[in-house]
């Protein structure tokens, strides 16, 4: 078959993963788009090894047989709080694929190239890279086994100028080297890349990984594309760069829900991330509670039961502090028997709630929460004022009324969720600890309309269950 | 294939993405990037023949190892993403 034939079957294959992508615009039809794009990919490798007729190659099939292998375990295995960690995993593997292939075609492969055609070669070599290390960073920060906080080292600005000015001038270098030395260079700008996106993710706190999670997918989308340029694939170009965009505009709408910029991430200087010095010691002023007492979180629990007996609209507010104490299944049974009792609820879902894009709405979509139910803050906040009870389990940051006020604080001009509009806000939280961003929250000031119910959320709504 | 004719798809491609990006629900957003995840593993596809035409053992090892790595990633991606789409289920009453 004539080398044309595989060409328009790759272009036929890019049409149909941008109409699955298409289909992920609804909830109805995201499904069948997931499965025209897993089949699009099937055809086009199928379509890679018959023409470049390599289908007799047994390493191949069992390269791809073990990556299929385990590939299908962590997807089956993996619960939905640490699919944060698995989605940064799978993004790093991609990344590192994408660097070794460059450094095969670049140091290793039978056809010869020099000069300018070694640049995307060269940049799909040091960006995968950066995917690699720095998704593998994310997923040691996600997973608790490094600290979530962020990590700066002295003089961490200039190291980072410094690596980066580095890889600016290996990436020339490389590309000119003489085919003796080229090896050489090639593995010095990817150890360099490995080292940039180590102190690029580490200084990263736990609460913006939603947009280093963004960043990096969109990071492994452009590798995949230079891949592409560097080995003339049609499919890996257009695909890689649809990956590389998508990313981009999900690290936009995180920064927008976060108060910050892409430069401002790519500066290390996000919004959440900035360190206080003090914690707690920014915004309004929080008189310290009392501890509570099994006697005084009865009495909140008796009470808030008796506000939301008499309620008509709840909207309940879930944030990552639900995932923490696994408290999900209880959101359900709570929203069962408000219904049952005639109310109407509904949940809100802050942007940048939880540890990756959406990640709320997967959480309680799990535990059968009908996906109707779950509203995105802008359509949520204007209608606080009619709702009777805002209940709030594990969230803080993100329904700080700080964000409004409290000037010069990291959150300041974030947009947050409208909790104290509602006549009543309930509040399940383990602790009033100021959040990631060190902010303190008005809402744990005492407060005839807001009812704080500290400790673990998942015994806390366990306890409410029992009033109803 | 001509020098300028993959940019250009390139550029394309990435315009493409953008709007059909900005169009997706953020209910959606986790499933969406773990498929555009999958996607990123594409390249398996160049790796495969990176893989095939390496010349001299370790280059050969490196290609299968990247057909192992993407390989994961695009396997592991597309399966995990439906079982997430999976879960999204309309109110019944």
């Amino acid at each position: 078959m004539p080398l044309i034939y595989y060409k328009l079957l790759d272009l036929a294959c890019v049409i149909g993963i941008v109409f699955g992508i298409r289909l992920m615009n609804s909830p109805e039809t995201a499904r069948k788009g997931n499965l025209i794009g897993a089949v699009s990919i099937l055809i086009a490798i199928s379509a890679t090894m018959i023409g470049s007729q390599i289908v007799h190659l047994k390493a191949l099939w069992i390269s791809m047989a073990s990556g299929a292998v385990i590939g299908s375990l962590l997807a089956v295995y993996v619960t939905m709080t640490q699919m944060p960690q698995l989605v940064a995993l799978l993004n790093g593997f991609g990344g590192a694929a994408s660097a070794i292939v460059a450094l095969v075609v670049l140091t290793g492969a039978a056809v010869d190239i020099s000069g300018i055609a070694k640049l995307p070669g060269v940049l799909a070599l040091v960006i995968g890279s950066i995917t690699f290390s720095g998704s593998l960073v994310a997923v040691a920060k996600l997973d608790g086994r490094i600290t979530p906080l962020p990590v700066i080292l002295r003089g961490h600005f200039i190291l980072n100028l410094l690596t980066l000015i580095a890889i600016g001038i290996l990436i020339p270098i490389t590309i000119l080297a003489p085919s003796g030395t080229a090896a050489i260079f090639s593995v010095l700008s990817m150890l360099v890349s490995l080292i940039f996106g180590l102190l690029f993710v580490i200084r990263i706190g736990g609460a913006d990984m939603p947009i280093a999670i963004s960043l990096l997918n969109s990071l492994s989308g452009i590798a995949a594309a230079t891949v592409g340029l560097a080995t003339s694939n049609l499919l890996v170009v257009a695909v890689g760069a649809i990956v590389g965009s998508a990313g981009i505009v999900l690290t936009k709408i995180m920064c927008r829900a976060m108060n910050s910029s892409i430069l401002d991430v790519l500066m290390g200087k996000t919004a959440l991330s900035t360190p206080q010095t003090t914690p707690g010691s920014v915004g309004p002023d929080v008189s310290p509670q009392n501890a509570p007492t099994a006697e005084s979180i009865d009495a909140a629990v008796d009470k808030a039961a008796a506000i939301i007996h008499a309620a008509k609209k709840i909207i309940i507010v879930p944030g990552y502090g639900m995932a923490l104490a696994q408290a999900q299944g209880q959101l359900k049974r709570l929203l069962d028997v408000f219904e049952e009792k005639g109310k109407k609820v509904k949940f809100a879902i802050h942007p940048v709630a939880g540890r990756m894009p959406g990640h709320m709405n997967v959480l309680l979509a799990e535990v059968e929460v009908p996906y109707d139910k779950l509203s995105p803050m802008e359509n949520v906040n204007p209608e606080f004022e009619q709702t009777d009870v805002a209940l709030v389990v594990g969230a803080n940051d993100v329904v700080n009324p700080a964000a409004k006020t409290a000037q010069g604080t990291p959150i300041y001009g974030m947009p947050v969720l409208d909790v104290s509009e509602a006549d009543y806000v309930i509040i399940c939280n383990k602790d009033t600890r100021p959040g990631y961003a060190g902010v303190n929250n008005p809402l744990y000031l005492p407060n005839k309309n807001i009812i704080l119910i500290l400790g673990d959320a998942a015994e806390t709504l366990d306890k409410l269950l029992e009033k109803l | 294939m001509n020098d300028w004719l993959l940019p250009i798809l390139f550029i394309i491609a990435a315009l493409a993405g953008y709007r059909l990006i900005t169009d997706v629900p953020s209910l959606l957003h986790t499933p969406l990037m773990s498929g555009m995840n999958a996607l990123s593993g594409v390249t398996v596809s160049g790796a495969l023949v990176a893989a095939a035409l390496a010349v001299g053992t370790r280059s050969q090892f490196f290609g299968a190892v990247a057909v192992v790595l993407a390989t994961i990633n695009v396997v592991g991606g597309f399966l995990v993403t439906d079982r997430m789409l999976k879960m999204f289920k309309h109110d019944k009453s």
